[in-house]
């Protein structure tokens, strides 16, 4: 923090030591930067406003000459609807974010707290997802899947992002919850409270970014996670925004791709997660940091 | 320490959920992947044990070594772009002045949107008659006639999923960057202006040495991702021209589902697993010795 801040004084002054030119060449810099970087996506928004018929045209406009929602309308009714894509990826999201919570804010407590015998062990064992990449699991875990009924079931892809989701979880909060200082425990524990207590009066509310931090990764994850639901969806009723986007990308491509339609999905794809980023961007760099430091 | 009995049993009480779950979604079919790849399995015909058959298999199986070589051709084309990218972009941003915080924050927007959805959106900026890069291109007048960017040539496909990977990962980087050289403490810096070095002889002898934890962490990082890479070459070449550029995870994923060679596709996996393993392992290494 001090570090910050004092990078946040000397800065200025270096900066105006040298002389001015530096200062143009550098905001120019930013500039050139921010507008490569917004392009694509700005690009894509302005074609999904564009009529059908300029949307098809060979070579493309840069901007839309009329404006238009018809590429909203026909994603909304294509096949399923776009609602129904839209509240399958968000009740995978939202069942994800649960699932999460659900094991790894008990499990973080109880390797922060609690006496656990061969607790090292224990930690990597919990972590192993880290080391296997859930790429190479899904062939094993699809015929799990199948048997016991969670193929094409928003439940069944939640615990799939939530098993690639916990370690980096369980590592967040078990540091947050190690961080907790001992008193407050002990002053709760001499007034009488259980350890459950103890965790939903003390652990919780003081560790609210770490747990904030945790959701959020989990909505990303799920919301944007491709292979696993294009395992284990086989059913269109079924699919994720992302994963009827890309079929609507190969399965219009006989008659021509629905280009505006495509453009339209990307921008309602796109437009949560940015907000969530621009909202909670604070949680998102240091989570970011904490998770890649392990 | 007097409940410690009692304390051990509720602390297993909390654990329980988490370790069933990881035993049951992770642990046991990281076991049965190994036992699938030791058969002959097509979901049809019940598994017929052979062994480890299914590897021999796989180094004499063609498209195996084209898969991989393609994988490690893109990793060794995108890596050193998101590095050096990475790391100039974050020496522009580190400073918190409004207009670097602002670039910092653009330049991460592409992070936090899904790789599938990125890829499907550069698909249509690459492609030929309809997408925006040739267009800009032409009217630019570096080529005259549209390019064919993808699943024509594997080259040239390569490049430019590279590049749409890049608009969309290096933002990653940058950030890691970013809180690494705003760690380093400013006695340092201000020493090495007072010795009168000049910016980028600050940045070669001071900044680079003391973030070079940080570069080693995101190389292998962003190495292990290109290694698993999938989305964005099912989404934009779908593996064309004749799988030249179906990376390893798109050949595990060709040969479990589509074909139902299940216990080949396992085997394949295996060997994916071993071979992250192996960077991580590296990682863990290299970041140990480097903090001590």
């Amino acid at each position: 923090m001090t570090a910050t801040l004092e990078v946040l004084r000397t800065q200025p002054r270096s900066r105006r030591i040298r002389i001015g030119r530096s200062g143009y060449l550098i905001a120019a810099l930013c500039l050139v930067i921010c507008t490569v970087m917004l392009l694509p996506l700005v690009l894509s928004v302005l074609a999904s406003l564009k009529p059908p018929a300029e949307a098809a045209a060979t070579p493309p406009t840069y901007f839309p000459h009329a404006l238009s929602v018809e590429s909203y309308q026909r994603l909304w009714d294509y096949q399923a609807g776009l609602p129904r894509y839209l509240a399958n990826s968000l009740c995978t999201a939202l069942l994800t974010i649960g699932l999460t919570l659900v094991l790894t804010v008990p499990a973080g407590y109880a390797l922060a707290r609690f006496p656990i015998p061969a607790k090292e062990a224990v930690f990597v064992l919990l972590l192993l997802a880290l080391i296997v990449p859930y790429q190479a699991l899904l062939t094993p875990m699809f015929l799990m899947f199948a048997r016991i009924g969670l193929t094409n079931s928003l439940l069944g892809l939640a615990i799939l992002h939530t098993a690639v989701q916990l370690p980096f979880s369980l590592y967040i909060l078990r540091n947050s919850f190690s961080a907790v200082p001992q008193e407050l425990e002990e002053a709760a524990i001499v007034d009488g409270a259980s350890s459950w207590q103890v965790l939903v009066r003390i652990f919780i509310p003081s560790t609210v970014p770490a747990i904030v931090t945790v959701a959020l990764f989990a909505f990303i994850t799920s919301w944007n996670e491709f292979l696993g639901a294009l395992v284990m969806m086989s059913k269109s009723s079924s699919f994720t925004l992302p994963l009827i986007l890309a079929s609507a990308r190969t399965e219009t491509s006989l008659g021509g791709t629905d280009w505006g339609m495509l453009q339209a999905g990307i921008t309602i794809s796109i437009i949560p997660c940015v907000l969530v980023y621009l909202l909670l961007q604070r949680y998102y760099v240091s989570g970011l940091m904490s998770g890649a430091v392990k | 320490m007097h409940r410690s009995r009692r304390d051990r049993f509720i602390g297993i009480a909390y654990l329980t959920p988490a370790l069933v779950f990881v035993l049951a979604f992770t642990a046991y079919p990281l076991g049965r992947m190994i036992w699938i790849s030791l058969n002959n399995w097509s979901l049809i015909t019940p598994p017929r044990y052979v062994g480890l058959a299914n590897y021999q298999r796989a180094f004499s199986d063609h498209q195996f070594w084209v898969s991989l070589i393609f994988t490690l051709k893109y990793t060794a084309l995108i890596t050193p772009a998101l590095i050096v990218g990475g790391y100039l972009l974050a020496l522009l941003t580190a400073p918190n002045l409004r207009l670097r915080r602002y670039t910092r924050t653009v330049v991460f927007i592409p992070v936090v949107i899904g790789l599938g959805v990125s890829s499907l959106l550069w698909y249509w900026l690459f492609s030929t008659d309809f997408g925006l890069v040739n267009r800009i291109l032409m009217d630019l007048g570096l080529i005259h006639e549209p390019v064919l960017w993808l699943g024509v040539d594997a080259d040239r496909s390569n490049l430019a999923i590279s590049i749409s990977v890049i608009w969309k990962v290096i933002g990653f980087g940058m950030v890691l960057f970013v809180g690494a050289i705003q760690a380093i403490p400013t006695e340092i810096t201000e020493a090495s202006m007072v010795d009168g070095a000049s910016y980028w002889q600050r940045v070669l002898r001071v900044t680079l040495p003391l973030t070079l934890r940080t570069i080693l962490l995101v190389t292998l990082v962003s190495v292990i991702g290109s290694l698993l890479a999938f989305d964005q070459f099912y989404i934009m070449t779908a593996g064309q021209p004749q799988n030249e550029t179906a990376t390893s995870v798109f050949y595990v994923y060709l040969n479990s589902f589509p074909y139902l060679k299940l216990g080949y596709g396992a085997a394949l996996s295996t060997i994916l697993a071993v071979t992250i393993l192996a960077v991580t392992v590296l990682q863990l290494l290299l970041t140990r010795r480097s903090h001590s």
